[in-house]
């Protein structure tokens, strides 16, 4: 009998505020330990929290993004532990009431889309960073991140696989990128992710889930995830039972293994935070951030289909980032003629190339207008589309225009059948085997000759007039 | 001097009869007399006092005096001071200076306030007596083998013996007006988001609020006038509080009609005879003043105390975490590990009624007793909030006893915490509905001191002060002194 795998995601994103979510310091990463602290975030006696307008917006907005319910009044509670990162002994979080209740996103699986639930989106703050490694009897502390915006978004158990948890990862990802309410950075811990697994005999009811903790990139919580379905399965059928634990994933060794028992045995104690009123929004500022929304990678996708006739893997790729979707229209507006052809040179050799570089297109050295230019030179066919590439080489390099180079480098096409001729004959004469052989019935050869004319052309000559004019010429 | 109002003190400032460096010099003089028996004040630095009086001085002589110009006020030891150390009454803030001052601390030095000093209290202000001070109790002036109430227990004293005209406390459960009462003070806790709590250490968030204590109702007025504002980096504190000219509301002559609520559960059996004698003789005197004096019942006055204590420790429990040993205040030393660090930092930082109230606290708000006490609390919260609603609709004010009992004598009351919170039954209510609440002098039983509280709706605390006002202008409760702290007449330092 097979096994069904329930997962459930719980990700907490940064939400990129220029100050913390309850006093006015600075939220930038990388700074000197320490030094982005006040007393509001260092949790001195007497002070109070006042909540940042701006993590309130951009929280309505993810909800807005993900189908959600915005509920015009939410509360804060205190979430109580003691740890040396957290200065206060609490974090402020949403815990009876959240920002956001219902919700869904939509992936897209072999099987068409599936609608996956969110539960719930709230807002709360971030702790600061203890550091143990090479430290020796002491750790230290940098409350720097002490007090940043969180939104913590918690999903339904509705994933049934890795590959799916994955997906919606992606997805949700990519919404909050195209939103710019989180950088979104993995390796910055801006999106981290904890994800709820257990397995179960179809039909029957969830299984006892573990949690599996510390996964910042998506590879880990895929390989995180599917060790920890194999474990629980093969301790079921051994006879055992799954205990209900957190657990940390180790990505050196590839394994997982349960946090002690005092990390996570908590009561949190959570209740009312009394510093903090009731937070109240209107309709009417929910429907102002609803107006304000930009389109969101599914509605772009959609669009790109339809209205410039790309494959939905074609749509999927330039829909990556928003800034990807507006280079891309931005180059479809600078060459209307091809809007297919835009996305196959942008996908393929424009994103190519940069990838090499390990640059993303907001570091493109040539503009989407540049890039144009460059497709209207094979339109036009003053180049060949082998040509373009070296030309689209020299581009990336000197960031001179594709005419410059063209020019510079005497890569125009050679559409003048005369010259064209007199290659194809030199070519013949050069070739008498080859040239008998074909005559004689060997069609094959026909390749032979375009490449021998090409090359002698240095790719200059127009591909089309070559064939036509070779077909004539060998008879 | 030492027992005038600080009205009075302010118009012989005015009239150039005096300076605020005098002033200081006087107080100063009587701090160094008295203070080492009645430990009021846990921190003084005379340099500094004479030099913000000096600076006073200097600034009347260039421009219009401000509101408090050159006027001494004490303050609390809950208030964080960029100047001196703010240790809250406790161990655990050994060694901390707080890098900035209360928000009400920086209005009162704008208002040219003369600030004299840090008074003792309870630790984080838990407590009905002063005795739970990490530097010790301090005595009652009217006798001084007795408490003298608390938390704000230095602050009354400070001001009931003459050591400064007036001070500062906070009421969480009637930290102000309880030891008002017990050493024949004026004593308001403003409705709650009347006055920022930024920079007040933090004992249970959801009712503390900082308030006067003076000699006379006026004084009370003008303090509160300067405390009054709003702050926007306190989000409790109310943007646009109703307000009122507080002085004005102040020349009340007589209380015709006024229609005050006299509750049933706040004249009960059990409370002192005689100083329910002297509330219903003063609510006699306001009768004869032109009030109309109601029944009302207020039904669920009875469950406030166990209310309060679920919700104040509550809040509490959570508010102390801060004090781990991890960035200021008192660490152990060499600890074992981080647990070991946390326990014993703690053990040795918190004195036992603290600790008490943590762990009352924890409990309530801990899985599977949350809905027992904490949310059965907050619903009790709601109905004495019903009750107080319904009242003003039939009545303007409401008057009470402040207190069930005169001040008690030191120790009597330290090993039975349950006796001890009862000293509170009378002014707790009051938090908990976040309304203002006064306590004023209304005569001695034994030569102690008793209060008679004014409640009113929220936000009107201008009905107090009419009704106080009136009460004192027909009284000369408040003009009485204790014995043994007249100022010296010869040789000395008047």
């Amino acid at each position: 009998m097979s096994w069904e795998v329930v997962i459930g995601l719980e990700v907490h994103c940064q939400v990129n505020t220029k100050s913390k979510a309850f006093c006015g310091c600075s939220t930038e990463f990388g700074a000197e330990p320490n030094s982005q602290t006040c007393p509001v975030c260092l949790g001195m006696p007497g002070q109070l929290p006042v909540l940042n307008r701006t993590a309130v917006e951009k929280s309505i907005l993810t909800g807005l993004a993900i189908n959600g319910r915005i509920n015009l009044e939410s509360k804060f509670d205190r979430k109580n532990y003691f740890y040396p990162d957290l200065p206060k002994g609490y974090q402020i979080t949403q815990f009876e009431l959240p920002i956001v209740e219902g919700g869904y996103i939509d992936i897209p699986t072999k099987d068409g889309e599936k609608r996956l639930g969110v539960t719930r989106i709230h807002m709360e703050e971030d702790a600061g960073k203890s550091m143990h490694e090479g430290l020796d009897a002491v750790s230290h502390i940098d409350l720097n991140r002490s007090g940043i915006p969180l939104m913590e978004i918690v999903s339904e158990p509705d994933m049934r696989s890795a590959d799916e948890a994955i997906a919606y990862l992606k997805q949700l990802h990519q919404i909050i990128k195209f939103l710019d309410v989180s950088g979104a950075d993995m390796e910055k811990g801006q999106f981290r992710c904890d994800a709820n697994v257990s397995v179960r005999r179809p039909g029957e009811p969830f299984g006892t889930r573990t949690e599996m903790k510390n996964m910042n990139s998506f590879r880990f919580i895929k390989q995180a995830i599917d060790y920890e379905v194999n474990r629980q399965i093969e301790l079921i059928e051994d006879g055992g039972a799954v205990k209900q634990e957190s657990r940390l994933w180790d990505s050196v060794n590839n394994e997982s293994r349960p946090m002690r028992s005092k990390e996570e045995a908590h009561d949190y104690r959570y209740f009312p935070e009394p510093d903090l009123p009731i937070l109240r929004v209107t309709q009417e500022e929910v429907d102002a951030i609803r107006a304000g929304m930009p389109e969101l990678p599914s509605q772009l996708r959609h669009r790109f289909e339809t209205e410039f006739g790309l494959s939905p893997y074609d749509a999927d790729v330039l829909t990556q980032t928003q800034a990807l979707s507006m280079w891309y229209e931005a180059l479809v507006a600078a060459h209307p003629v091809n809007p297919k052809q835009c996305a196959n040179w942008l996908a393929n050799e424009l994103l190519g190339r940069l990838k090499d570089m390990n640059k993303d297109i907001t570091e493109s050295p040539i503009s989407a207008a540049a890039f144009a230019v460059l497709l209207d030179r094979m339109e036009d066919n003053t180049i060949s589309g082998k040509i373009a590439k070296d030309v689209l080489d020299a581009m990336m390099e000197t960031g001179q225009s594709a005419d410059e180079i063209i020019e510079a480098k005497g890569l125009k096409q050679v559409s003048d059948s005369g010259a064209i001729d007199s290659i194809i004959e030199a070519v013949i004469a050069a070739n008498p085997e080859q040239t008998e052989a074909y005559r004689g019935g060997k069609d094959k050869l026909f390749g032979f000759f375009v490449g021998q004319v090409m090359k002698a052309s240095k790719g200059q000559a127009n591909p089309a007039m070559v064939n036509e004019r070779l077909k004539a010429l060998l008879g | 001097m030492p027992f005038r109002s600080l009205s009075d003190i302010k118009s012989q400032l005015d009239a150039g009869e005096t300076t605020a460096v005098d002033v200081a010099k006087l107080y100063l003089d009587r701090i160094k007399a008295h203070n080492g028996d009645l430990n009021a004040f846990v921190h003084i630095d005379p340099p500094h006092v004479l030099a913000q009086a000096e600076a006073s001085d200097a600034y009347r002589a260039k421009h219009a005096a401000r509101p408090l110009e050159g006027l001494p006020i004490a303050v609390k030891d809950i208030f964080c001071t960029l100047d001196g150390p703010t240790r809250c009454c406790s161990n655990i803030l050994e060694g901390f200076e707080a890098p900035y001052d209360a928000h009400v601390i920086t209005l009162l030095k704008e208002a040219g306030a003369v600030l004299v000093g840090k008074t003792n209290m309870d630790e984080f202000a838990m407590g009905s007596s002063n005795e739970t001070s990490a530097f010790g109790g301090c005595k009652n002036p009217w006798n001084t083998d007795c408490i003298p109430g608390g938390s704000s227990g230095g602050s009354a004293v400070a001001v009931a013996a003459g050591l400064t005209p007036a001070a500062l406390g906070t009421d969480t459960g009637g930290s102000i007006r309880q030891p008002a009462a017990l050493t024949g003070l004026v004593g308001l806790k403003p409705t709650y988001g009347r006055v920022s709590r930024r920079g007040i250490i933090a004992f249970a968030s959801s009712l503390d609020q900082a308030g006067p204590m003076t000699r006379t109702v006026k004084d009370t007025a003008m303090i509160t006038a300067v405390l009054s504002s709003h702050d926007s980096a306190d989000s409790t504190s109310v943007v646009d509080a109703p307000s009122f000219d507080w002085l004005k509301a102040c020349d009340a002559k007589d209380m015709k009609g006024l229609r005050i609520g006299k509750p049933k559960e706040y004249f009960i059996d059990g409370m002192d005879a005689k100083v329910r004698q002297l509330v219903e003789d003063a609510l006699k005197q306001c009768e004869a003043l032109g009030a109309e004096i109601v029944d009302i019942s207020l039904p669920h006055t009875e469950y406030a105390v166990a209310a309060y204590y679920v919700i104040a420790s509550s809040e509490a429990s959570t508010n102390l975490s801060r004090y781990d040993g991890v960035r200021f205040g008192h660490r152990c030393d060499n600890p074992e590990d981080l647990e070991d660090m946390y326990a014993r930092t703690r053990d040795e930082g918190f004195g036992s009624e603290v600790k008490r109230r943590i762990l009352t606290g924890a409990f309530a708000l801990s899985s599977g007793y949350y809905d027992a006490y904490y949310l059965k609390a907050q619903q009790v919260r709601t109905l004495i909030s019903q009750d107080f609603k319904a009242a003003f609709e039939q009545v303007d004010v409401i008057a009470t006893p402040t207190s069930p009992i005169p001040a008690f004598k030191s120790g009597e009351k330290t090993n039975d915490p349950l006796t001890m919170y009862l000293a509170d039954i009378f002014t707790i209510a009051v938090n908990l509905a976040g309304l203002p609440g006064l306590s004023q002098p209304c005569g001695f039983v034994d030569g102690l001191p008793v209060g008679l509280q004014w409640l009113a709706p929220a936000w009107r605390e201008d009905k107090i002060l009419h009704a106080a006002s009136a009460y004192e202008g027909a009284t000369d409760w408040h003009t009485k002194s204790p014995f043994g702290f007249e100022p010296k007449q010869a040789g000395g330092n008047v």
